[in-house]
């Protein structure tokens, strides 16, 4: 059934009880011309853009859990395209052009709110830095506009502008960015994909790659049987060396903890997005009420879903350098999510060495933004073998040949990007 | 979490810096004539500075002690669980490494 | 004055009668005692109605007693102090206390938004997903706007926190979560032993369901058993008893993080008292003795006020004298409830009737109802009758058909007790499901836990101290604490049998989860939408998202979605329990941390002279440095720091350089290590020699640059830029501590320990000259450029000298130990007044380096190569050094890469800033015509223009070149020449003069 007022005001006349299964329980086929590992964000909007875009429908998606377990419904929900280095800026536009058609495309409404996002500077080096960005991002064709301490001011007269540590100075604002209600994103993704004839399997965990004598990926072994894949593609963040592990493969990915938290609900207080540029902090409230904040990772490799208290400390430490006004809101929730950090701190999207077995990950802590695009270009990969022209430069050979995207400029230590 | 340092007691996790597995390697410092050293080095160094085991389980490591006694630690941790099985001081900590010379150094490494 | 207590029963309670207390509910003054919570004051003052709920903002009232309360939430305290989403249940009475209810306009009695229950047939479970979707535009300027407002609950301060919060530690062998039975017990058992224990209870007051409860324990009262334990453990050196201590969190390595809510209790913490204080608290072995919380039957109609959980109105009966009505009539699945009716019946309060849904009762109970006149139905709650200020009748569904009407004024609820499994699953640990007692109990506990008493599922009194006898005793033996086992305190195993029951069909809505207005046909809607999972059903109805984090919804949400699935409750499982097991402010996270004390602050040896002079200080990381030395007179930043160029350029200046990062490099090896961690030779350098370094990362990108000097064969002193001085001295350490432990090097930061300041211009030496030795040989001959040594200074103190020019001038930098740096930047000022000496900041130092094409932290951006800043010549050829191989990717030798030029506009009088894009004349704006951008900018007074470094695509290549600046930003556009990035004086000569 359409998604529609009218649609929802007839099924309430009876009791909501003709709703169907937003998208279908699939028992697993034998073959599939694509499967996907990882019904996250990433692996459903890959489904998605395969039967929509490239006619591709004979696909599956294979999620150990449950979709969007992963960090598609843990993380901070925020839309941005505000990067400066060649190969993320127009990668991440095309992921914002397609956020702001989202609820049209998929008919689900994904909560997608361009509140704006603004990244405070409070030093002569950080404004000229986002002035470079700015500027980078302005010639692509991207809103960015450079503010100073007044305007920052009037726009958000809550800050600490009276006895700050490292006073703002100013912001680099992009006024499309946003958040979108990332649960939503899972299932609009999963549901739009399902009408498009891909199957959603499960509880269907990975164990093994079928390779054929040639080496070649034919399928995969999962708790749930074999199944057999024309081509195979990988979405799981976290978990990417140890699915590519299976295959024989070392990547350069660490995989770390980020830690998250949200404050019980409270009536509206911040309008956007806010980073703060002189600590590990940024915070936004969510449409419930929650401010939802996080800050830098914990700094170790971990698969533990779950961090410690000194980012914790140093987070709500930066949140009360910046807002003082918020240290009577209770901390609800805190959580960690397992982030694919790559070597420069940008994608990898690429075929890999094994024949059949294509590569979606290294997003870091940035890929709940790229979920539209990242899906876009890695379907378009598996489907034409070429990369998308917004994704040609991420490429898992750059590091060998020295054409990182390294937009911090930490090189190669992921706990720093 | 906390990291109990050979020299300073355990200390919670906070005071200490980290910088990942410590299984890979830096190839030995070579000869360089004219800008060249050994062949395929940058095949080797690409591998040592950028792939990683990514360990799901336990894992030996590198840590800092930059808030106590600037002291490299190699510390056993469980990614999965985050469990400390344990710490060592690395082969060049302290000053006695210097005195004892390469012969130390060697018995560190293992 | 106040009106009287309606519901306060005659006597009982541990509340201080002689101690009234005054307080305000949204502006009507009333009056409880001492010892009160809010929620047992409103009780006891017949209060009934308290809040709104948050989607179809039902009237609510209170329904637990304790820390779990989904409705009962207060605006506490007014302006700065205000804090939304208060449980009233958890609030200790105060004079002068001041509660608004929330989420409710214009009153709490009436409330226009509780409209939203006549649309709440449309406003099921998700229902925002599948609408608001047209027109687009409409969903950020109406339609979520309008659901932002009507959404949050409490309304926060909006101002700065004016409290306090602290921070700090404890250790301890034992650490007890809760002091209820079990955790009594358990703490005197490790406590016997000698270990050392902390007993932290959440409560103003220790003792658990104890104080609600009572019973009767090694032949004593409660009451008399709790008070000689405690003045046990409180007499313990060894135990530390802390109550209003909520323990939230469990991390690794045996870290707890509690909360002490040191003056919540009183309207403004004492002067340099602080509000709260977070705890870390390590300890080898933990017992949870944290109880277990009731949980409701999903009925209908059993959100309206007055329906409260059994045990809470023991509670307000029991440990607060406080009646939640007159006329009782409960409904329970179990055994425990039917504690309530005796409770009740002991406290006067008349029983309409007890519903219970299991076909057997116990004869005790039958005697009871028998006793008492009242009936027993056998079977369930259909229906609440009532307003909003409370429930008037109760529908019951008999059992075998029929119904039957009862008349009460407060419906007590028993569904049974969930075991509280939250600390023990903070590991990730799945609570394991017991059909037995009908509820999880704890299942894979963090390291060094155990569990006991009701949070494990021992439901008796008699097991709680048991079970939390041995667990202290055996938490204790594993610390190494292994005293005489004395024999567990005694007490009866009551019973607690049920039969699980979890829904009730019916014609009102039966609410799940209180607070977010989640209902049962909620969870049926996610089911059939096929949001059956336990992580789908919470995000697709909010279930358990609320601020009672679930406590009173989850076990029932998912109990329920089993049997809708036909899967058993385990299989269908909980969701991931996460700290923190209680809300816990902000604030108390941050402690002292936060505005002005956010970081703290490195002050150089001459920060207080600077200061007194006026100078402007820029932030560098932690440190404060002088930006600028502005005169009376000058009529912005330009004119000061134009002027103190110039006299540097023309006379003499002097900075405080003392940030730098400082690095004694010691040893037979420590030339070797420089050469290994420099790209170019450190080996080679002669002793009293100073050497410009470069350093790279092993990815082969530049890391840090300075000077080093070799002040004796096996001592070097290494300089780092300010930015890098800690990661410089990690990395060095790695090297030599790692990676080459075989050299004998010692490295030491003496960043701290000495006072730099650059003395530069040509009237460098006559300064000098009235400061060091006369007998020191200042002279071109005596002390060439890059030469260091140490000399005498007038007075006979010594002093480092370098003869090295970041401003391109004729320049020395001289150390004394940091202590000495205050008196040396007086007295160069007072030797300096015959050559018109001028202190410069790091702005005027800044205007130098770029009018001499040094680089510097924006070109050194870690991105960029040895030879993109045009020091690619540096590379020995000769050595192997750290980066050199991946230096050598093809990626980072392209010929097509940005590189540092010189910048200046065409038009002199047009200024050049920092971010503007290079694009070539001609071409179009867009990024293939990108080639790259302005790093640093000054106005140079040499010059009198604004020149600056960029990184422009084969910039070498194209000196003299015209391209275009363009900062859309800004708004800007204008032509720059591409030039030599040395500016000013390219030959050097006088720096070497």
């Amino acid at each position: 059934m359409k998604y529609s007022i009218f649609s929802l005001a007839k099924a309430a006349l009876s009791g909501h009880k003709g709703w169907g299964r937003a998208w279908r329980d699939a028992p697993p086929k034998s073959h599939y011309d694509v499967v996907i590992i990882g019904g996250g964000g990433h692996g459903l909007a890959t489904a998605y853009h395969l039967a929509h875009q490239y006619g591709i429908r004979n696909v599956a998606v294979l999620e150990k859990g449950w979709i969007g377990s992963g960090n598609a419904g843990r993380n901070t929900t925020i839309i941005r395209s505000n990067y400066g280095l060649p190969g993320n800026t127009g990668f991440y536009e095309l992921s914002m052009k397609l956020w702001e058609r989202m609820e049209q495309d998929l008919n689900y409404n994904a909560m997608v709110s361009q509140r704006g996002i603004v990244n405070l500077y409070h030093s002569d080096a950080q404004r000229d830095a986002f002035a470079r960005r700015g500027n980078t991002m302005r010639i692509n064709g991207i809103d960015a506009e450079l503010l100073d301490r007044a305007q920052i001011q009037q726009m958000m007269p809550f800050l600490n502008f009276d006895n700050a540590r490292f006073p703002i100075q100013g912001g680099l604002l992009q006024r499309r960015a946003g958040t979108a209600r990332h649960d939503a994103v899972v299932w609009g993704y999963a549901r739009a994909a399902d009408l498009l004839g891909v199957d959603i399997i499960q509880n269907c965990e990975v164990t093994g790659f079928v390779r054929d004598h040639n080496g070649k990926v034919t399928g995969v072994e999962t708790s749930r049987g074999r199944i057999g894949a024309g081509k195979v593609g990988m979405a799981v963040a976290g978990s990417t060396s140890r699915v590519a592990g299976m295959a024989g493969l070392r990547l350069p990915i660490e995989s770390h903890v980020l830690q998250a938290f949200v404050s019980e609900a409270i009536k509206p207080l911040i309008p956007g997005v806010i980073t703060f540029g002189a600590g590990h902090f940024y915070v936004s409230q969510s449409d419930k009420g929650g401010l939802v904040f996080g800050g830098d990772l914990d700094g170790y490799n971990s698969y533990a879903q779950r961090g410690n208290m000194p980012v914790m400390e140093d987070v709500c430490e930066g949140g009360m350098a910046l807002m003082p006004m918020i240290g009577r809101i209770r901390l609800l929730r805190q959580w960690g999510g397992i982030m694919d950090m790559s070597m420069d701190g940008t994608p990898i999207i690429d075929k890999t060495p094994v024949d059949g077995l294509y590569l979606n990950a290294g997003w870091c802590y940035g890929g709940f933004k790229a979920t539209p695009a990242s899906g876009l270009v890695f379907a378009h990969l598996l489907a034409t073998d070429t990369p998308h022209e917004e994704a040609k430069r991420f490429r898992l050979d750059r590091f060998e040949r020295g054409a990182m995207i390294d937009e911090k400029g930490q090189g190669a230590q992921p706990n720093l990007h | 979490m906390r990291i109990a340092c050979p020299f300073c007691g355990e200390r919670e996790n906070g005071e200490f810096t980290y910088l990942g597995d410590a299984k890979p390697k830096r190839p030995a410092i070579t000869a360089v004539d004219a800008g060249k050293g050994s062949e395929g080095e940058q095949d080797v160094f690409y591998d040592y500075v950028y792939l990683r085991d990514n360990v799901a389980g336990v894992m030996s490591e590198y840590w800092y002690h930059g808030g106590g006694c600037r002291s490299w630690l190699v510390v056993e941790r469980n990614t999965l669980t985050h469990e400390i099985s344990s710490v060592r001081a690395a082969p060049g900590t302290g000053a006695a490494a210097a005195k004892a010379g390469s012969e130390y150094a060697k018995a560190g490494a293992e | 004055m106040a009106s009287h207590q309606s519901h306060r029963l005659p006597k009982g309670g541990l509340v201080d009668r002689t101690k009234a207390v005054d307080f305000t509910f949204d502006g009507k003054r009333m009056t409880g005692y001492a010892g009160d919570t809010l929620a047992s004051a409103l009780v006891a003052n017949g209060v009934t109605l308290v809040g709104r709920s948050f989607k179809y903002h039902r009237p609510r009232g209170i329904l637990t007693a304790g820390p779990e309360e989904p409705n009962a939430l207060v605006e506490l305290r007014t302006g700065a102090r205000r804090e939304p989403n208060t449980k009233a249940t958890t609030v200790e009475l105060y004079d002068g206390l001041v509660a608004l209810s929330q989420n409710r306009w214009p009153s709490l009695a009436f409330d226009v938004m509780s409209v939203n229950s006549l649309a709440s047939p449309i406003f099921v479970a998700g229902f925002y997903y599948k609408t608001f979707m047209w027109p687009a535009k409409f969903w950020e300027s109406l339609y979520e706007p309008a659901i932002r407002r009507a959404a949050g609950l409490g309304r926060p301060s909006g101002v700065a926190d004016p409290d306090h919060y602290d921070k700090a530690w404890a250790h301890c062998d034992v650490l007890v979560v809760g002091s209820g039975p079990t955790g009594i017990a358990a703490a005197l058992a490790a406590g016997r032993t000698g270990a050392r224990v902390i007993l932290a209870e959440e409560d103003r007051i220790a003792g658990g369901r104890l104080n609600s409860d009572g019973g009767e324990i090694d032949t004593m009262p409660a009451a008399e058993w709790l008070a000689s334990a405690l003045a046990e453990l409180e007499g313990a050196p060894n135990v530390r008893v802390m109550t209003r201590t909520a323990v939230f969190g469990v991390y690794d390595g045996g870290v707890y993080g509690a909360l002490e809510r040191v003056n919540d209790h009183v309207p403004v913490p004492a002067k340099h008292q602080v509000r709260q204080r977070l705890w870390r608290i390590v300890a080898k072995r933990c017992v949870v003795a944290a109880g277990a919380s009731e949980r409701p039957i999903v009925f209908p109609g059993n959100d309206r006020p007055g329906v409260m959980m059994a045990s809470a109105v023991r509670t307000y009966i029991e440990r607060f004298a406080a009646a939640p009505g007159q006329r009782l009539a409960l409904f329970t699945n179990n055994d425990d409830g039917w504690k309530t009716v005796e409770t009740a019946h002991r406290a006067g309060l008349g029983i309409a009737a007890v519903i219970d849904s299991r076909g057997e009762v116990p004869q005790q109970y039958r005697s009871l109802a028998q006793q008492g006149g009242f009936s027993v139905l056998n079977g369930t709650v259909s229906g609440v009758r009532g307003s909003k200020s409370g429930v008037t009748g109760v529908d019951v569904a008999l059992v075998g058909g029929g119904s039957a009407n009862v008349a009460a004024d407060v419906l007590a609820m028993s569904g049974g007790w969930n075991p509280s499994v939250g600390l023990a699953s903070h590991h990730r640990g799945r609570p394991k499901w017991r059909d037995d007692i009908a509820a999880f109990v704890p299942e894979g506990c963090p390291p060094g836990m155990s569990v006991a008493g009701a949070a494990n599922g021992d439901l008796s009194l008699g097991a709680c101290l048991r079970s939390g006898h041995a667990a202290g005793f055996a938490a204790a033996a594993e610390c190494g604490h292994a005293g005489a086992n004395h024999s567990a305190p005694a007490a009866t195993d009551e019973s607690s049998a049920i039969a699980a029951l979890w829904h009730v069909e019916g014609k009102q809505k039966a609410f799940v989860d209180f607070q977010h207005d989640v209902t049962a046909s909620d969870v049926a809607l996610a089911q059939r939408e096929g949001f059956e999972s336990v992580e789908h059903l919470k995000r697709y109805t909010t279930l358990g998202m609320a601020t009672d984090q679930g406590k009173n919804s989850n076990v029932t949400g998912l109990a329920i979605m089993a049997e809708l699935t036909g899967r058993s409750i385990q299989q269908t499982g909980t969701t991931i329990y996460r700290p923190p097991h209680v809300p816990v402010a902000i604030g108390a996270f941050a402690g002292h941390h936060r505005e002005e004390s956010f970081h703290s602050t490195r002050l150089a040896p001459s920060h207080h002279w600077a200061a007194e002079r006026g100078a402007v200080f820029v932030d560098t990381g932690l440190w404060k440095r002088a930006q600028w030395y502005p005169l009376p007179g000058e009529k912005d930043w330009l004119t000061s720091v134009t002027r103190e160029v110039l006299a540097v350029r023309n006379g003499v200046g002097f900075c405080d350089v003392s940030t730098l990062g400082k690095i004694d490099v010691m040893g037979k090896d420590a030339g070797t290590f420089l050469d290994r961690v420099y790209i170019n030779a450190f080996s080679s350098l002669g002793v009293g020699k100073a050497r410009y370094g470069l350093m790279l990362r092993e990815d082969g990108i530049v890391m840090d640059d300075g000077t080093t000097s070799r002040l004796a064969e096996d001592h070097y002193f290494l300089t780092t830029t300010t930015a890098k001085a800690g990661p410089v001295m990690q990395h060095l350490e790695f090297c030599r501590q790692v990676l080459w432990p075989e050299l004998d090097v010692q490295l030491t930061s003496c960043t701290d320990q000495w006072a730099t300041f650059s003395i530069a211009g040509p009237k460098t030496r006559d300064l000098l000259r009235e400061i060091v030795d006369p007998a020191e040989d200042l002279s071109n001959e005596g002390f060439p450029f890059m030469g260091v040594r140490e000399v005498q200074l007038r007075g006979g103190m010594f002093a480092r000298l370098y003869r090295i020019s970041f401003s391109g001038e004729m320049a020395f930098e001289i150390s004394v130990p940091a202590r000495y740096g205050d008196a040396l930047a007086r007295n160069l000022m007072i030797a300096g007044e015959p050559f018109g000496v001028t202190p410069y900041g790091t702005e005027a130092l800044g205007v130098m380096r770029i009018e001499k094409g040094h680089v510097a932290g924006p070109e050194l951006n870690g991105t960029t190569t040895a030879d993109d800043l045009g020091l690619g010549k540096m590379m020995s050829k000769k050595k192997d050094f750290v980066g050199r191989v991946m230096a050598g990717r093809e990626g980072l030798v392209a010929p097509n890469r940005q590189v540092v030029v010189g910048l200046k506009p065409v038009d002199k009088a047009q200024r050049l800033r920092s971010g503007a894009h290079i694009i070539p004349k001609g071409a179009a704006v867009g990024p293939e015509t990108d080639q790259g951008y302005v790093t640093s900018v000054c106005h140079s007074p040499m010059l009198g223009q604004w020149i600056g470094l960029g990184l422009v695509e084969r910039g070498r290549e194209r000196i003299g070149e015209i391209v275009r600046a363009h900062d859309p930003l800004r708004g800007e556009d204008y032509e720059v020449e591409i030039c030599n990035p040395v500016f000013y004086d390219p030959e050097g000569g006088r720096q070497r003069g």
